[in-house]
């Protein structure tokens, strides 16, 4: 079989994950075995080579990203998928491909950490961690799906915003969405929007700035291109000292996602401008959120939301908003505050914040739980 | 060949990093002189994968070419995803013995026993010169470094040999006395397929050589010359007396199937299976 055919699918998520891959043009994934990430690099195994895509499974996380900063500047569109333990290890590498401008998927499937944790547990312990855990100046696109026809879409908009920004792009889901098993629509290929990265043109030698995001060669173009990760001027020459080139370079790069917060950031909202309580949740935890909407109106609560789809960069104005609107915002998470204060953050005093957090065994948040909580904030509970 | 070499026919106009009496000029040198040998022009038919260290800087932005300056210890994984995307290019990796067999250690055994089809140069000076000279996985047992400054207390890896094991189609090593030795062995290299090492033994005279009682880099070729034993004389000697002695020479030579040549067959398999 070649790409998967429109139509409607029952597909665990891992596996709507790599077939998006496949179909956003994905040929190359390199990985290494993690639970709950494993069916993921299983599934490309079987499925890459039967489209003429390369799947190798490396020593360990290290060489996983790197053998994809490699494919990738070999023109290749390239993927890994990991979890917590792995993603640690690949944090210099996203540095890098960050400062090289690569353009790859890195998929984190969190579990319950710290170290090893409850490896076949769910949690969401790694959201800071995808935005700050390399080191250095760094801005992060970071993507929360919260259902498995979202581990097909945002796979396919990871692979969309890595190329058009040059940029690693990390899909951050977690056990119960790579795990569970739902309907997932594919549509015909023509109405999927696929982009690709822009080329340089004959005669072009500067791929590392100049403009906002430069045009990538791969190599065996001709186009002689250096490519480095210590500073480096606009055509990739070295300069470890010149405190210019250097805030040329990562004030540009940074500025590449930050300037354009409003087209990456993505999100779900729902009567937002007029709540008794707000909340704003992400991955798994935000599926309860559906649920709650309607018993909350059956004791006289209005609950509005904002349900985040991209963690990284942050949505502050949609935040500050929904601060407006309301007086109190619940913030329920997997893991012990995390969103929580960049909501807190951006909401400017203007509400209070309020966390909800649960963790350990793979317990969610339960509707009943938050319900229970929304009602006494808002007061009518009991 | 009626023009003489020069090693600017492939150098961009810039200014080399490295120390006076550095032996990565000499590696340099003798990989331009291979790759004009063998009747390049230029070197649009390679792509130069390195590390972090002075070595990982020979092609590192230096020629013209592509070239990938990666991260410490990440040239081979890096080199892997552009073989097997790109397995019509020549591969090459630069990198010091702190970067090859430190801490990238398990990707070059890795590569090595998959038949990676890439060349490694491995410039082993036997200390981190970059940082300073610092103890390395390949300084002589009782030398003095900076972090070893009562003499080194650990026993000296072995690169070349644990290629041969790992499973490598072809093991040399030379040193920066042995110029012509080690330019005739990348040449074969380069017209080798399957994972290549050539481990380059060189000097550094300003974080090593001062440090061990060298006066300046002549002196330190002149030790690695008259300590160097062929394989073929080694191979009569114990281990004991070989503890001083650098062994040169061919170690291996073999044509196990290359990772690129397994994974094309494979993948056309499973797209003729895929179609049924």
């Amino acid at each position: 079989m070649g790409l998967a055919k429109p139509g409607v699918y029952f597909w665990q998520g891992n596996e709507a994950c790599a077939e998006a891959a496949i179909l956003a043009g994905c040929r190359f994934f390199a990985g290494y075995p993690i639970t709950p990430a494993t069916e993921i690099a299983e599934h490309m195994a079987r499925r890459l080579p039967q489209v003429g895509g390369v799947v190798l499974q490396m020593e360990d996380e290290l060489a996983s990203i790197g053998a994809v900063i490699g494919a990738s500047w070999a023109g290749a569109k390239a993927m890994t998928a990991t979890s917590g333990p792995g993603f640690s290890l690949m944090q210099e590498s996203i540095g890098y491909a960050f400062m090289t401008e690569t353009p790859c998927v890195i998929v984190d499937v969190q579990r319950a950490g710290p170290s090893t944790g409850q490896a076949t547990k769910c949690g969401q312990g790694d959201v800071m961690q995808s935005r700050w855990g390399t080191h250095g100046d760094y801005s992060a696109i970071v993507l929360s799906p919260n259902s498995v026809q979202e581990m097909f879409t945002q796979t396919i908009r990871a692979f969309n915003l890595a190329e058009k920004y040059r940029t690693p792009v990390i899909l951050l889901s977690d056990e119960v969405v790579a795990h569970m098993r739902e309907k997932v629509v594919v549509p015909p290929l023509e109405e999927l929007e696929i982009i690709n990265r822009r080329k340089p043109k004959p005669g072009d030698k500067a791929f590392f700035g100049f403009e906002e995001v430069p045009p990538m060669p791969s190599i065996g173009e001709g186009f002689n291109v250096a490519v480095t990760g210590s500073t480096h001027d606009e055509y990739g020459i070295r300069f470890t000292a010149d405190p210019l080139v250097h805030r040329r370079l990562v004030e540009r790069l940074n500025g590449k996602i930050q300037n354009h917060v409003d087209e990456i950031a993505d999100m779900e909202s729902y009567s937002v401008e007029d709540c008794d309580v707000g909340l704003v949740a992400y991955g798994c935890t935000s599926r309860a959120l559906y649920d709650v909407v309607g018993g909350a109106k059956a004791k006289g609560v209005t609950v509005g939301y904002v349900r985040l789809r991209t963690l990284w960069p942050f949505p502050e104005k949609a935040i500050k908003k929904l601060a407006e609107a309301t007086d109190k915002i619940l913030v329920p998470e997997m893991n012990l505050r995390q969103i929580f204060y960049e909501v807190q953050r951006a909401a400017e005093g203007k509400a209070k914040v309020i966390p909800i957090n649960k963790i350990g065994g793979g317990e969610l948040i339960t509707p009943e739980e938050l319900l229970s909580k929304i009602l006494e904030e808002a007061g009518k509970s009991g | 060949m009626a023009e003489t070499f020069s090693v600017k026919k492939y150098l961009r106009d810039l200014k080399l990093p490295f120390c006076p009496g550095c032996g990565a000029f000499t590696v340099m040198d003798a990989f331009l002189r291979a790759v004009y040998e063998l009747g390049y022009e230029d070197l649009s038919k390679f792509v130069f994968c390195s590390g972090i260290g002075c070595s990982s800087w020979i092609p590192s932005p230096y020629f013209v070419a592509d070239s990938i300056h990666t991260l410490h210890g990440r040239s081979i994984p890096v080199a892997t995803g552009v073989k097997l995307m790109r397995p019509d290019i020549n591969v090459v990796v630069f990198g010091g013995d702190g970067d090859i067999v430190g801490i990238g250690l398990s990707h070059f055994i890795h590569a090595a026993r998959r038949n990676l089809d890439v060349l490694v140069i491995m410039v082993n000076n036997m200390v981190y010169g970059m940082t300073g000279g610092q103890v390395a996985p390949t300084t002589p047992f009782g030398a003095k470094t900076t972090t070893t400054p009562y003499g080194s207390f650990e026993y000296p890896l072995d690169a070349a040999k644990l290629a041969v094991t790992a499973g490598a189609n072809y093991v040399a090593r030379w040193t920066t006395a042995h110029r012509n030795k080690m330019k005739e062995a990348i040449k074969k290299a380069l017209m080798l397929k399957g994972f290549r090492f050539i481990e380059a033994v060189s000097q550094c005279p300003t974080a090593f050589g001062r440090r061990v009682g060298f006066k300046n880099a002549l002196e330190m070729v002149r030790w690695l010359k008259e300590n160097s034993i062929p394989l073929e004389q080694a191979e009569k000697l114990n281990e004991e007396d070989l503890t001083t002695k650098i062994v040169v020479g061919e170690f291996v030579q073999r044509q196990r199937p290359t990772l690129t040549e397994t994974v094309s067959s494979k993948i056309k398999e499973a797209q003729k299976n895929g179609q049924n």
